[in-house]
């Protein structure tokens, strides 16, 4: 527990210092709600009801590059040696780095999130605690996998490029699911059906990371 | 396996595909009953089903393989699992291109989104592209072969995940072959099996072939740096 905190502390360190991921996921989550306004010009009446697709690709994108450079300052200055070194379990550094992914995630979601209330013009009030956990649970669902993706994808020839190629497909349940719990919050009144695709989300996470933990050393390999 | 018998089992193989597959034309154009609704038109069908099965075992056979190369980290295992994959995105290209075929004809839209097994298909081929993806990319062939077979793993167990995510959308066109009432009458079934056999065993053959390619492949890749 103390070496997860230790690789999450590190890694959010130095986001804090560089302010590197954080601003360019932030930058490009806005630009996204910017460029699906125009392009669904038509519905403007009814935004509302697109409002949690547009959130979650524009949530889906800036996570990308944010987990696209989850590795890549290490393998930059090829402190990945370094990392492998800790006398840590590969699992752990899995976790950490997944643990700082999915806050880096949920900080940029969170003014995302505001920025699409102030452009689309949505009201909220008794629907954010729900949010913050379809968010949440959603997110975890994203980097659970994407973690692992992005230190496959940081190795190859292609690294950035990859990384979405691979990582959509894999992921495409926990989207459907968080846009469909997001819309049930925002356009329904009956939250009983959020139990379903919060299960699937769950269910995801816990068997991805899973198997990310046992299969992270194989991936790490210098 | 000697090289001889295994060349004697291909002619065999070959033998019973050409037969099978000739039978599978006969039984699926000719032999089986004319749709009420659809007419001739519903006789893709028998193709478009038998290419989901075989494609779907190709991807049985890639995940097995896939688990066997992490567990013992033998060459063989994942040369199985990339001509399993490459073959099970084919028979599923076939099973994207007969659907909207089909779709036009039945329900009259190319693509209907609300069909959960099109939609699942098409995030299936997605997913085994990715796999193929990820192994253009990796030089180190060890690397390669584990990180393909992690993301072998992950993709098959992807599967249930995805079928059970577009769950909402209604599956109400789309004739289901589980259920008792409706569907697939009797006199159609015969047809169906024989056409599932001869697709299986196309997949068979091709599995053969191209797992010795890649064997060859890899002798090739031993020797050249044997001699460099």
């Amino acid at each position: 527990m103390n070496k997860i905190w230790a690789i999450f502390r590190k890694d959010l360190l130095i986001e804090l210092r560089t302010k590197d991921s954080l601003i360019s996921m932030l930058f490009f989550g806005v630009v996204v709600l910017v460029v699906f306004n125009f392009a669904l010009e038509s519905l403007r009446e009814s935004i509302r009801s697109a409002a949690p697709g547009i959130l979650w690709v524009a949530f889906a994108f800036s996570g990308t590059l944010g987990l696209n450079r989850m590795f890549a300052a290490e393998k930059e200055n090829g402190c990945l040696q370094g990392l492998l070194m800790t006398p840590a379990d590969r699992g752990v550094i899995y976790l950490g780095k997944m643990l700082a992914a999915t806050v880096f995630m949920l900080i940029t979601e969170a003014i995302i999130f505001i920025f699409s209330l102030i452009f689309f013009n949505l009201t909220v009030g008794r629907e954010i605690p729900y949010l913050i956990l379809v968010f949440l649970v959603g997110t975890l669902g994203f980097t659970a996998v994407g973690t692992l993706l992005s230190a496959i994808a940081v190795n190859t020839k292609l690294r950035e490029v990859l990384l979405p190629l691979i990582l959509f497909p894999v992921v495409l349940p926990v989207l459907v699911n968080a846009v469909e719990a997001t819309n049930i919050i925002l356009n329904t009144s009956d939250y009983s059906a959020l139990k379903f695709p919060i299960t699937v989300m769950t269910v995801f996470t816990v068997v991805f990371g899973t198997i990310a933990c046992v299969l992270f050393e194989y991936v790490l390999e210098d | 396996m000697s090289e001889q018998s295994q060349s004697r089992l291909d002619i065999v193989l070959r033998i019973f595909l050409g037969l099978g597959m000739i039978l599978a034309l006969y039984m699926a154009l000719i032999a089986a009953p004319r749709e009420k609704s659809m007419g001739d038109l519903q006789r893709i069908f028998y193709f478009h089903v038998s290419a989901a099965i075989a494609g779907m075992t190709a991807f049985a056979v890639n995940f097995a393989a896939s688990l066997m190369y992490v567990i013992g980290k033998k060459r063989r295992w994942d040369n199985l699992a990339l001509s399993a994959a490459e073959i099970g995105v084919m028979f599923f290209s076939i099973v994207l291109v007969t659907g909207p075929i089909w779709a036009k004809g039945a329900w009259f839209v190319w693509w209907d989104w609300s069909s959960k097994r099109l939609t699942t298909s098409l995030v299936l081929c997605l997913l085994y592209a990715a796999y193929l993806l990820i192994r253009n990319y990796i030089e180190d062939p060890e690397r390669k072969s584990m990180v393909s077979a992690i993301f072998g793993i992950i993709a098959f167990l992807d599967v249930p995940l995805v079928w059970l995510s577009i769950r909402l959308w209604s599956d109400s066109h789309h004739p289901n072959l589980t259920q008792k009432t409706g569907g697939l009458s009797p006199s159609m079934r015969p047809a169906l099996l024989i056409c599932s056999i001869a697709f299986e065993l196309l997949l068979v053959y091709l599995l053969r072939r191209r797992y010795f390619l890649e064997t060859l492949r890899g002798e090739i890749e031993t020797l050249e740096r044997r001699a460099s």
